[in-house]
């Protein structure tokens, strides 16, 4: 198997698009299956050939790992040009890997997600065209592809949150979710701009990853600072950190499957790819690291607060994938960058999982998603309760679990990194132990207890066809044991996680560097963790402490929502405007709503009304009456009488003689 | 044979070739007419078809190869020059042709053999007069196409409209002839030379030449003569009238055929013998090029009929094609033949539709004919917004190419102001050619349209079809079609 067939795994999702974009109304007439069999067997061929690559790629020595596949050019102006690209590296085929996996598997839980919906074949389409963006922003070998993939997601995202349009507020949530993102993607694009011009100054009209890597070191520490941070917003909005993650939760008014892939599994990890990518970028500025831990950590707290008190199934898991984000941020930003694209790929697994359970418990309840409304599914839907609980477990961390050898990597890295500190991790740790709590109260609220759905509710209440179980049972799997990729070498492991992404981390990214003859090694931090044995002592005394803490908060739901169920209510009552606060998840949108929004919005009003309608249309509209009027004017001269054609004739013919004898 | 080859090597008859095949297809044709009863009533229309093809295949058969050169003692030019503009006035023959063949299923007398041997020999003069290195023979074959045109226009014997247009069409146009021939007398008496190659020559050995009076007023004669052609302002007035009484068919092929014919007289004439004095007609042409544009644009934003529309736009892309001609440069000169090649395709489309859509013996050529339009007949519709949107700039037509060459050749040449007021006038133009469309979707009244298609042969399917393809070919991949422009400037090299 050839590298060069990289191509083929964007074109197979899009081939994909094409076909079912502009037939599938006939196809759905005809055979509606065959929708699906396009859709999910697009994205199967293109999990297939990137597995293919994939083990070619460990097939060969670490140092080697780098292929740079030039398709075509893209744009080419003067010495700057721009390649359809793709970049084989660790990174990039360990991200595309779980992309097309789970997307696969996405895509199959789908087929009966959604069989009763009327635009079967948009909405595959729609998924293709997202898995196509989201592969070429994964394999891009430059910055402005993984812009065109940035961007294409973005816009999947906001057509899948308003899939069911005819709703308004489905539509309103899209609308927020694509005006967000483009804040987000404001600066993005501006750094982009100034990444670009300042390396052009030196020469290097470029924006592919190796070249402006390679020659980083030519630009001015406080400038590389502006870029990161410049980035970094982008990363905020496309990733739903503080402060534009608001667009997140409204985002779960799309179908459940769309949350689990886009708003869980996969688009909003990008900006947490887009960090880890540019980890040569960010290593050269301290500061823009310190930003991206604390925002992350900020952000992993605030949001498991929020998700405590929320009663909405999904909006719990929303907040709880914030609040996972933050984790990986966390790990970016203190320099364990393997770590955190370690929690990207189990988190993929246990979120997919959990967002397709809550899928199966909605489509059984029809509809419902409130939690006050449910309960006592246990016995109804087994293979649904024992995947949720599976999830469950993963994500809070319990030992053996996927999350906990992830979650317990980046926490141990916060407290002992150079860049960390005991503040980010005991962040952290409260926003672990929080998780255990809200993510155990949603067990308990839903399996738990009697069924507080109505009669008619209960009736309908059945287990989830196969081709929904299944992929819940593929995910449990991986839920449970993918963590066991990167054992860290405290408990025994390997680490193959960390190893297998080394090249492109740590050390590798200097060699980059070193080749285009810039600075030996600039992050040393990074260089030292990495290589650093430490105590293990410290490290099992850290875990034991987490462990027995997420053990404590899993009790405390136990008691709370099955034994004293009286209790949340009272404690509510006893301090409701802190209660208050955290269900309205702190007002932020309320506070934005006034500080941005409502200023930026009279300002429109007054550029619509003031500005566009009098002044511009004025002068439109003027300017197009002065033109009419003066084609009255000459249409007169069209008198119809070819005598006084023949005099304009001659007017001409003496136009030109007197010019020739008086003027020159 | 053998004396043929003797007096005239077999090449030379092989640079005239497609002109040969038209006149005997004419003079068949005219036969035809006279033999009615023998002879179906469509043969003269398909003979006519067949021997436009055939000179079209005997265009690209002959080709262009190799350096330059002249025939018949310097009468004719074989050039790139001459192919590209054969080639053209061909395929504009060949349409003209398809969409007579459906007009005259509405109008009896469009079927004659006379109206198809008219159109041949006014396509022969065309020729003629791209390809000719001679003024004498320039001006005969410009008189050739005249006279034939003033016979077709007015074809539609019993519409009073149509005899009034023919009748000013002749008048005014004996009248620029007059001044063409006056200003070829006074070249010849500045240089001594009626052929071109020399006449160039002369002119550029003595520079002393170019402040004589003699060649001024050759200049001013020669412009006002070959103005009149291309309807340069001051020298259009006669263009509305014309185009709106002659039968749209023809119509078509005037606005296209004798545009083309009169530009490559342009520039083998005046652009390119006379390019010495260029800097003192930069001023006065300046302002002409304005002028045909912004009246042209103007006056059409207030018509209602779309021939007359149509026929006030032709004088403002006479006024773009203008820039070329100030630019000058060699690559101006491409974007000049570029121009006129997209220019053929997307007229003829437009007055294609417009000749498409008649009743037997009458035409509808109200704008409001137009209402609804888009949806009773969508493929029309469609072809029709291809048409006016080349026709108004807007990508990926071959129209917005056109205008990108010809405004970035002006521009490279320093004409800022002259190429901001063409895009000033390329937008007062969107609004012209973009109502038609929106008449056509959009309209209020289009549930009240009455039209219905009475005739739609092959023919017209074939030529729309082509012109429509044309448009977009040209302007998705433009660089073919503008290198081989490129590779088709006449210059004294």
């Amino acid at each position: 198997m050839k590298f060069d067939l990289v191509r083929l795994i964007p074109i197979f999702p899009l081939v994909g698009v094409l076909i079912n974009g502009l037939l599938g109304r006939r196809i759905v007439e005809k055979n509606k299956s065959l929708v699906h069999w396009i859709a999910c067997g697009a994205v199967g061929l293109s999990f297939l050939v990137t597995l293919g690559l994939f083990v070619k790629l460990l097939g060969l020595p670490a140092d080697k790992r780098l292929y740079d596949f030039t398709w075509f050019t893209w744009i080419s102006s003067g010495v700057f040009h721009v390649n359809i690209g793709y970049q084989i590296d660790p990174l990039s085929m360990f991200m595309c890997m779980f992309v097309t996996g789970v997307g696969f598997l996405i895509h199959v839980y789908s087929i009966g997600y959604m069989s009763h919906d009327e635009s079967y074949f948009r909405f595959f389409t729609y998924l293709n065209l997202f898995m196509f963006s989201m592969i070429n922003l994964i394999l891009a070998d430059n910055f402005l592809l993984m812009f065109l993939g940035w961007e294409g997601v973005g816009l999947c995202s906001y057509l899948l949150i308003s899939f069911w349009f005819s709703d308004l507020a489905n539509a309103v949530a899209g609308k927020k979710a694509f005006v967000t993102n483009r804040v987000g993607d404001f600066f993005f694009a501006v750094g982009m701009l100034v990444l670009l011009t300042h390396l052009g100054a030196h020469g290097v009209w470029s924006l592919k990853f190796n070249d402006v890597f390679s020659h980083a070191y030519l630009l001015p520490p406080h400038l590389v600072t502006i870029i990161c941070l410049l980035f970094f917003l982008g990363c905020t909005a496309k990733s739903a950190q503080i402060p534009l993650y608001i667009w997140l939760p409204d985002a779960m008014a799309g179908p459940t499957p769309v949350s689990a892939l886009i708003h869980a599994a996969t688009m909003v990890t990008a900006g947490v790819y887009f960090v880890a990518r540019c980890n040569v970028l960010y290593s050269m500025s301290p500061f823009a690291m310190h930003v991206v831990a604390v925002v992350g950590a900020l952000t992993a707290f605030f949001a498991a607060t929020i998700a405590v008190t929320q009663n909405d199934i999904k909006k719990v898991l929303a907040y709880s994938t914030v609040s996972q984000l933050g984790y990986m941020f966390l790990g970016l930003g203190v320099g364990a960058f393997a770590a955190g694209l370690f929690h990207v790929l189990t988190h993929s697994f246990f979120k997919a999982l959990l967002f397709l359970c809550s899928g199966c418990v909605i489509h059984a309840m029809g509809g419902e998603q409130d939690m006050r409304n449910m309960g006592g599914l246990r016995k109804k839907m087994p293979i649904t309760f024992a995947s949720m609980l599976i999830g469950t477990l993963a994500i809070a961390g319990l030992p053996g679990f996927s999350g906990f050898f992830s979650k317990d990597e980046i926490l141990w890295q916060a407290y002992s990194s150079p860049q960390g500190s005991h503040i980010l991790w005991l962040i952290g740790l409260l926003a672990a132990v929080m998780t255990a709590f809200y993510m155990f109260r949603l067990i308990f609220m839903t399996f738990f207890n009697e069924c507080r759905a109505s009669e008619e509710v209960q009736h309908h209440i059945h287990e989830a066809p196969k081709t929904m179980t299944v992929p819940l049972m593929v995910l449990s799997v991986l839920s449970i044991f993918g963590g066991l990729l990167g054992v860290p070498a405290s408990l025994g492991g390997m680490n193959r996680v960390e190893h297998f992404l080394h090249p492109v981390f740590g050390l590798g990214a200097g060699k980059i560097l070193q080749a285009a003859g810039g600075p030996s090694v600039i992050h040393k931090a990074v260089a030292q963790t990495a290589a650093e044995p430490h105590s293990f002592a410290l490290e099992y005394e850290l875990m034991l402490l987490t462990t027995l803490l997420v053990f404590a908060a899993i009790f405390a739901a136990y008691v709370l929502y099955v034994k004293k169920r009286d209790v949340p209510g009272r404690i509510a009552e006893g301090n409701p405007s802190f209660y208050q606060l955290l269900l309205n998840k702190w007002y932020i949108d309320e506070i934005y709503e006034t500080v941005f929004i409502n200023p930026l919005r009279a300002f429109s009003i007054f550029l619509w009304k003031g500005i566009d309608v009098v002044v511009i249309d004025g002068l439109v509209n003027s300017t197009a009456a002065f033109f009419v009027k003066c084609g009255n004017v000459c249409k007169s001269t069209q008198s119809g009488y070819v005598q006084r054609y023949a005099v304009s004739f001659m007017v001409g013919v003496f136009g030109l003689i007197a010019y020739f004898m008086y003027v020159r | 044979m053998v004396t043929f080859k003797v007096i005239l090597p077999a090449n030379d008859y092989m640079a005239v070739l497609p002109q040969i095949v038209l006149v005997s297809t004419a003079l068949l044709v005219l036969m035809m007419g006279v033999f009615k009863k023998l002879v179906n009533a469509s043969a003269p229309g398909f003979t006519a078809l067949a021997g436009s093809l055939l000179a079209l295949g005997c265009v690209l058969f002959v080709g262009h190869h190799g350096a330059p050169s002249s025939t018949f003692g310097g009468m004719v030019l074989v050039d790139g020059f001459s192919f590209f503009l054969s080639l053209v006035i061909c395929i504009i023959i060949a349409l003209t042709i398809l969409v007579s063949l459906n007009y005259g299923n509405f109008f009896n007398c469009m079927r004659t053999g006379e109206y198809y041997s008219l159109l041949l020999m006014a396509g022969v003069g065309m020729i003629f007069m791209a390809t000719a290195g001679n003024l004498i023979l320039l001006f005969v074959a410009l008189e050739t196409m005249s006279i034939s045109i003033y016979a077709l226009t007015g074809f539609h014997k019993k519409q009073l409209k149509s005899s009034e247009a023919a009748l000013k069409y002749f008048l005014l146009g004996a009248f620029g002839s007059a001044f063409l021939l006056y200003g070829f007398a006074f070249i010849y008496g500045a240089t001594g030379s009626l052929d071109i190659i020399k006449i160039a020559g002369f002119i550029k050995t003595h520079p002393q030449m170019l402040n004589m009076k003699f060649l001024v007023a050759a200049f001013v004669l020669t412009i006002a003569g070959i103005g009149f052609k291309i309807s340069m302002v001051p020298f259009h007035m006669w263009t509305p009238d014309t185009y709106e009484g002659a039968p749209t068919s023809v119509t078509g092929f005037m606005a296209t055929g004798v545009k083309a014919a009169a530009f490559a007289a342009l520039i083998r004439v005046i652009l390119v013998p006379l390019a010495p004095m260029q800097h003192s007609w930069v001023t006065i042409m300046w302002i002409a090029a304005f002028l045909t544009m912004t009246v042209g644009n103007i006056i059409a934003l207030v018509q209602d009929n779309i021939k007359r529309m149509l026929a006030y736009s032709s004088i403002a892309h006479a006024g773009y094609i203008l820039l070329g001609f100030l630019a000058g440069t060699g690559l101006a000169q491409a974007g000049m033949l570029y121009y006129l090649m997209v220019y053929a395709f997307m007229n003829i489309g437009a007055f294609g539709v417009v000749a498409l859509l008649c009743k037997k013996g009458e035409e509808y050529t109200s704008i409001s004919d137009f209402a609804g339009l888009g949806f009773k007949y969508p493929l029309l519709g469609l072809v029709m917004s291809v048409f006016l949107f080349s026709l108004a700039g807007i990508p990926p037509t071959g129209g917005f190419m056109g205008k990108f060459y010809l405004f970035t050749q002006a521009l490279r040449s320093g004409y800022v102001w002259l190429v901001v007021a063409a895009g000033v006038n390329s937008v007062i133009s969107i609004y012209y050619y973009l109502r038609v469309v929106v008449v056509m979707y959009f309209s209020p009244q289009a549930s009240e349209n009455s039209i219905v298609l009475g005739s739609v042969s092959p023919g017209i399917v074939i030529a729309l079809a082509t012109a429509a393809t044309a448009v977009l070919v040209m302007g998705i991949f433009p660089s073919y079609f503008f290198s081989l422009a490129g590779n088709s400037i006449f210059s004294l090299m």
